[in-house]
């Protein structure tokens, strides 16, 4: 990926006229020098592999901390409730987000995006975005490269791994690139699109990555709710026009900082916050291996 | 890091260096090997050891040794599917001192006999390095076609080796020499942009002062 600002896509799209996605896909292309078929038919086949993976939660599946499973269950029937406290949108969003979380835990085929232990946030938000507004596959496709324009250039100038830079580098950056992407399904221009992936990673500055027992579960699959939640409300915000006042690659410049003065032992070291706790301590008791 | 990186891979969860690198380390060692595996011992190392149980970190390396990919859904039913081939497995501990958290030496015999020792890391998100074989530095990435030829350490080796790659066409990416001692066991590991003909590798068996052979090939993989 030869773009490490989100300014720099912006820039190409306008001065080419082709939308945000094209400038990813044609990026894409290029680095890997494929056919725009062969690119998008390998996106398509990560959008089916995540419509799989969300079909095929298993809620009797356990993982093997035992800390992991039938959450998802619980979701729905509540969303089936008349008495839930949020829309049916939010509701489906917060249902999928931990569907994908927990097959993840339970060793189910997921896509990482960008990591595994965020692989619920962007499905979540995207498959509901489809099932409830019934929009095309193909226009979910083009989704997926704004997100994923949006996480190469994370990467690239800040992190998308726990241990380098937190929850934020991981969560924070799904959260992002799911704004964006929903930003671009509801016709939001390019300054719409940035601003929601700014707000996004601006609420979840500063998450760090204190996993129980070094597990991808507590609080990593819930994380994934609050994740995907926030993406919606980022875009909503960004689409009624309000605009961040830091500059969207300021917060990722940003984000790259906050990572560095996290202390390692909140990097997914599993050494203190929650991993450090009572309740954490008995489960890493419980997981240690004889031989 | 290209937009798949970012999107993707298509893995079976829980994580990508616990789960995802363990499994290619032990798809790329099944491939070194060259034959099924009828024993296999593994011994994991560090954070492997510490959280690999959570990580089904042993169902992922059987799985792989089995010639399953990070994506396949079987790999949750490895040891048993392993079970049913009649492969043996052992798992143990083993301190690799400085190597990555994320290390597992694999101590292998394959069906036909012949032996084979691994050492592999899990360096993040699913890239891994197979640190060293056969008790000899190593370090590739199973990216790339490799072939690893332990020999003594004698003049001309390295000439005999890469004018056969030069005669085949093969353009080498990248090499690395490591020696025991001076005059003792040597090895050379070749990363190729082709892949070496199989008759090739059977040419360098034979040669004097060649002491084994071992290639690492990508042909059957789908390219990505």
């Amino acid at each position: 990926m030869s773009y490490s600002k989100l300014s720099e896509i912006v820039e190409v799209s306008k001065a080419q006229e082709i939308p945000f996605w094209e400038v990813v896909l044609q990026e894409d292309m290029r680095e890997r020098n494929v056919t725009k078929e062969e690119s998008m038919k390998m996106m398509r086949s990560m959008y089916e592999a995540m419509q799989q993976a969300d079909k095929n939660y298993n809620p009797k599946l356990k993982s093997a901390s035992g800390l992991a499973g039938g959450d998802g269950a619980k979701l729905e029937k509540f969303r089936m409730n008349e008495n839930r406290l949020v829309g049916d949108f939010l509701a489906q969003v917060m249902e999928k987000a931990v569907k994908m979380g927990e097959s993840n835990a339970c060793m189910r085929r997921i896509v990482a995006m960008p990591t595994a232990g965020s692989c619920g946030v962007i499905p979540a938000v995207l498959l509901t975005y489809q099932e409830q507004k019934n929009v095309p596959d193909e226009r979910i496709v083009e989704a997926l490269y704004v997100a994923g324009g949006i996480g190469e250039v994370i990467a690239a100038s800040a992190s998308i791994s726990g241990a380098e830079g937190g929850c934020q580098a991981e969560i924070g950056s799904a959260s992002a690139m799911a704004a964006g992407a929903v930003a671009f399904l509801e016709a939001g221009n390019n300054e719409e699109i940035v601003h929601a992936a700014a707000f996004a990673l601006k609420n979840m500055l500063g998450l760090t990555c204190d996993p129980v027992a070094g597990l991808v579960e507590v609080p990593c699959i819930k994380r994934n709710i609050s994740g995907a939640v926030n993406a919606v409300i980022s875009s909503q915000l960004a689409l009624s026009g309000v605009r961040s006042a830091i500059e969207p690659d300021e917060v990722i410049a940003s984000m790259k900082r906050i990572g560095k003065l996290i202390p390692a032992c909140l990097r997914e070291t599993g050494q203190d916050g929650l991993a450090a706790t009572e309740s954490a301590k008995k489960v890493e008791e419980r997981m240690r291996q004889d031989f | 890091m290209n937009l798949f990186d970012i999107i993707g891979p298509v893995m079976v969860g829980p994580s990508s260096s616990h789960t995802a690198g363990a499994v290619k380390i032990g798809y790329v060692t099944r491939k070194l090997m060259g034959e099924p595996i009828a024993s296999a011992k593994i011994l994991l190392h560090g954070s492997f050891l510490a959280t690999g149980k959570g990580h089904g970190t042993h169902f992922a390396i059987v799985a792989g040794l089995l010639g399953m990919k990070p994506d396949d859904s079987r790999i949750p039913e490895s040891i048993e599917l392993a079970k049913a081939e009649g492969m043996q497995v052992e798992f143990g501990k083993i301190d690799l001192g400085e190597r990555h958290p994320n290390s597992v030496e694999l101590i292998l015999e394959g069906v036909n006999g012949r032996t084979l020792t691994v050492i592999g890391e899990s360096i993040g998100g699913s890239v891994i390095n197979i640190a060293s074989v056969d008790g000899l530095e190593a370090n590739f990435s199973g990216d790339y076609p490799t072939l690893i030829v332990h020999n003594l350490d004698q003049p001309g080796h390295v000439a005999e080796v890469t004018s056969m790659l030069a005669h085949k066409s093969v353009n080498i990416a990248t090499m690395q020499l490591y020696r025991a001692s001076r005059g003792g066991n040597a090895v050379m590991v070749i990363e190729c942009d082709q892949e070496v003909p199989q008759e090739s590798i059977r040419w360098l068996e034979h040669l004097e002062g060649v002491e084994k052979v071992t290639y690492y090939s990508l042909e059957g993989d789908a390219k990505s």
